[in-house]
């Protein structure tokens, strides 16, 4: 018997409409773990690197993590990998909500769409039945609404769905997959779903999840819980009020947005608004805030209440969570009344609320300096939300202009060409980041934003603090319980890190040591998305109930595969050198790892190289970024290396004359 | 029998729908602590209490599995509180033939809540961090009479429903034959 997984997958092949149910390898599993891991092996081993993110052969593959639907608290997320059409890298944007676990409980681990339906479909799984159902009648319908039109049609209030709105139909390049309470928003994956002619995933499941050791098993999850509430009822001093506690970032229960508003940029990553923030304000959208928020709510068995019901006047109901409740807002430099009532249109689109407000933004530049013409804006309102609303409806129904802004940023610059690439300005790897211009670099930071491959800063970082504690007091409280660590050296760090200095960024945290700790926090984040774990009850938040030395426990007992840490670092260490490769195999390479150029403005490109080749040593990785041989080798990933050799994209012996190259240099 | 009066003590939940957040934590412990063995498995579907939710309403009810009934009722009254309308099943305890709810997904046989016998407080109540949730027990005075079906009782009782007494009687005694041997 399979433990905590189904050991099934469903694959379906929508060109020719067939549905078939495939065992898994359980010994996949122990190497890959699940979710992201296992998307990733099913990426590389069917998906050459010639494949474009809107051809056949590219996969959308729906994942639920390792431990998804057992019961241990928060695991819940939908891990979606394909060919991105914004980067064409992999993405792997995921969702929490209760998409995955229904999945589970209908019998099945992932939903596998290979393909293409020429007309628009919706799947439904019903337990072991499974139809691909005409969806003609739901063609440019909303998101949402898609969701409780199929949910009446089939007579099931209890299915979950995942479903596009327009933006996915028409392949906006930062299409979303919508869910009620979340979405799975980054890289596009909504258009490739939308590519493929799928509206929609429905799922009802009403079978069981078997547990390895049950025992042990609840033993943990009670460990979990009782850590919650004592963890909830004592916030961290020192630190902004939305990330002292656990879960996302508390966009919907806390009103004082003086942090974002004042220190993220407004516009297209532009403007600071250093007094912005007042008691006027304040007032005036902590009531907006009051008024459209019906109930804070959770994903599938969380306590979390990271997401709320919204209804504004006159407008649909829909559901919101996080950083999307500002987006708009600052995009246009508006209010929140302006941001909660456009990304309810936003919302049934379906678009990505990090991107969509900036590729907006970034049209407006461009008309401002005269590289795009009021000729391309026929009949475009004066105001700055009218605009904007304008704006959302060409991109989604890629009219006029809309059509070159649905590509994003990135391609939409050089399309229009005329120097429209120096107002992308906010991108890595060609996807639009978060608003943030910085004073001094900080080291930590540059090497996430560098090598990261999630698209999302918050998607990296997570469990060490972003800024030092001011005092020596502060500091010792912070790692008095600090559990966490994987290692002790991580205390001592921040125990003499200082906002002043010698130890101060961005000398300190050393190389060496910024490399340790971005290792941790990616390790951690890897391993969330191949459980299923939601990040804000483990690798985001400081001193999460989830860390290294709990979740190997949580794999034996649950999954029934003996995991120890060093197991389990491996393990993360592997599919993430896999998602590497992946990328490499599609022309990834360190020239393409550059945070934006304006991101701090005190730079130091000597420090800046340093970091990255300590970095990439850390990881395994040559100079280039590319991982080698011996590293591949010692996580059992030499059939990457024999790809790699016979692509030309790593030669023989090459690891050695790398190192070599690195100690002459050092030396 | 005779009939007198006697206090008794009973348990009940005490359901808060203004603080549900939807989370359906109750549904999988309530699952999983009545898997055999015990958390073995889980399945929302086996689960003795349901969230009736309907998050874009705002409509979040849990409910735990009370009787069992043969036959519906003929009550399908809406009501209308707080400006949100609510079907009358939406609130009932029953396992009923008019719907999924309380019963096996597998057998169909139905489901009642035990409260967790043995343990403090039901798990439900504990898995609730929400405080939609809380466990209550109140001495009330009742006539004396039959206490209500036991669990093997009330799923025998709904065989025979289904099945007719004496198909049920058979295969009850060809069991205890085969148990004999």
């Amino acid at each position: 018997m399979r433990y905590a997984e189904t050991g099934i997958n469903l694959e379906i092949d929508l060109t020719r409409g067939n549905i078939e149910k495939v065992a898994t390898d359980p010994r996949e599993s122990e190497l890959y773990l699940g979710g992201l891991g296992t998307n990733t092996k099913i990426l590389w081993d069917r998906v050459p690197p010639e494949t474009k993110p809107f051809s056949p052969e590219n996969l959308l593959i729906f994942g639920t993590g390792l431990l998804c639907g057992t019961p241990a608290t928060g695991c819940n997320r939908t891990i979606v990998s394909t060919i991105s059409p914004q980067s064409e890298l992999m993405a792997f944007s995921m969702m929490g909500g209760f998409w995955a676990p229904e999945l589970k409980y209908a019998g099945y681990d992932k939903v596998i769409l290979r393909g293409k339906s020429s007309d628009l479909v919706y799947l439904w799984i019903n337990d072991d039945k499974v139809e691909i159902r005409d969806a003609s009648h739901l063609r440019g319908k909303g998101a949402i609404e898609t969701a409780e039109l199929i949910k009446q049609e089939l007579k099931e209030p209890k299915a979950q769905v995942a479903a596009i709105g327009m933006a996915g139909e028409n392949r906006v390049y930062y299409a979303s997959i919508e869910q009620g309470r979340s979405s799975a928003s980054r890289g596009g994956i909504g258009a490739v779903m939308g590519d493929k002619g799928v509206k929609a995933i429905v799922v009802r499941g009403t079978k069981d999840i078997n547990l390895a050791q049950p025992a042990e098993y609840l033993g943990l999850c009670n460990e979990i819980l009782e850590y919650i509430k004592k963890r909830e009822g004592n916030p961290i001093p020192g630190v902004m009020p939305i990330l002292a506690g656990l879960g996302s970032p508390q966009e919907m229960k806390v009103h004082d947005e003086k942090w974002h508003t004042e220190n993220f940029m407004w516009g297209n990553s532009r403007v600071r608004r250093k007094d912005f923030w007042n008691e006027d304000i304040a007032k005036e959208w902590e009531e907006t805030m009051e008024k459209a928020r019906t109930r804070l709510v959770s994903c599938f068995n969380c306590p979390m209440e990271c997401g709320a019901t919204i209804s504004m006047p006159g407008l649909p109901t829909y559901m919101m969570k996080c950083f999307t409740k500002l987006t708009y807002t600052m995009g246009a430099f508006s209010d929140l009344d302006f941001g909660l009532s456009i990304a309810q249109k936003a919302t049934e689109y379906g678009v990505d609320g990090f991107s969509a407000p900036q590729v907006m933004a970034f049209a407006l530049e461009l008309l401002e300096n005269g590289i795009l013409t009021d000729a391309d804006f026929p009949e475009m309102p004066e105001d700055s939300e009218g605009r904007f609303y304008y704006l959302l409806d060409k991109i989604v129904r890629r009219e006029g202009i809309g059509d070159v802004l649905a590509n994003g940023t990135y391609w939409a610059a050089k399309e229009i060409g005329k120097g429209a690439d120096a107002y992308a300005h906010n991108n890595i790897k060609k996807t639009e980041q978060l608003p943030l211009k910085l004073s001094m670099l900080n080291p930590v930071y540059f090497i996430m934003y560098a090598t990261g491959e999630k698209f999302n800063i918050t998607q990296i970082e997570g469990q060490f603090p972003q800024a030092p504690f001011a005092t020596k007091e502060e500091r010792e409280a912070f790692v008095s319980d600090w559990i966490q660590v994987p290692d002790e050296k991580f205390k001592q760090i921040l125990l003499d890190w200082e906002f002043r200095g010698e130890y101060s960024n961005p000398y300190y945290p050393t190389v060496e040591m910024s490399c340790d700790i971005v290792d941790w926090q990616e390790t951690m984040h890897y391993i969330d998305d191949a459980l299923g774990q939601c990040a804000g009850l483990s690798s985001f938040p400081l001193k999460p109930p989830y860390h290294i030395h709990n979740y190997p426990k949580f794999i034996s007992a649950g999954a029934g595969i003996d995991m120890d840490k060093d197991k389990l670092t491996q393990a993360a260490k592997r599919y993430r050198t896999l998602v590497r490769a992946f990328n490499i195999r599609r022309g990834m390479r360190r020239k393409d790892e550059k945070p934006p150029e304006n991101h701090w403005k005190k730079r130091f490109p000597e420090l800046e190289e340093q970091l990255l080749d300590a970095y990439y040593k850390l990881k395994g990785w040559n100079s280039d970024g590319i991982p080698t041989q011996e590293s591949l080798h010692e996580l059992g990933l030499d059939y990457v290396s024999e790809d790699f050799l016979a692509r030309g994209i790593l030669t023989d012996g090459e690891d050695v004359s790398i190192e070599a190259a690195t100690e002459t240099e050092s030396n | 029998m005779s009939k007198g009066k006697k206090t008794t003590i009973i348990k009940t939940l005490k359901i808060n729908v203004d603080k549900c957040n939807g989370c359906r934590a109750c549904e999988v412990i309530c699952s999983s602590f009545h898997a055999m063995p015990k958390y073995s498995s889980n399945n929302p579907s086996r689960s003795r209490i349901r969230v009736n939710r309907d998050p874009l309403r705002d409509v979040y009810v849990p409910v735990y599995a009370g009787e069992y009934t043969m036959s519906e009722c003929s009550g399908r009254h809406q009501y209308t509180i707080d400006g949100k309308e609510y079907d009358e099943c939406s609130f009932c305890r029953a396992s009923c033939p008019s719907r999924d709810e309380f019963r096996e997904p597998d057998s169909g046989l139905p489901l009642r809540c035990d409260m967790c016998e043995g343990e403090d407080e039901p798990l439900c109540v504990k898995w609730c961090l929400a405080d939609a949730l809380s466990y209550e027990e109140r001495e009330v005075e009742v006539e004396e009479e039959e206490g209500a079906p036991e669990v093997v009782e009330m799923g025998l009782e709904a065989l025979v429903d289904r099945h007719g007494i004496e198909k049920v009687a058979e295969i009850v005694a060809q069991i205890s034959k085969n148990l004999k041997r």
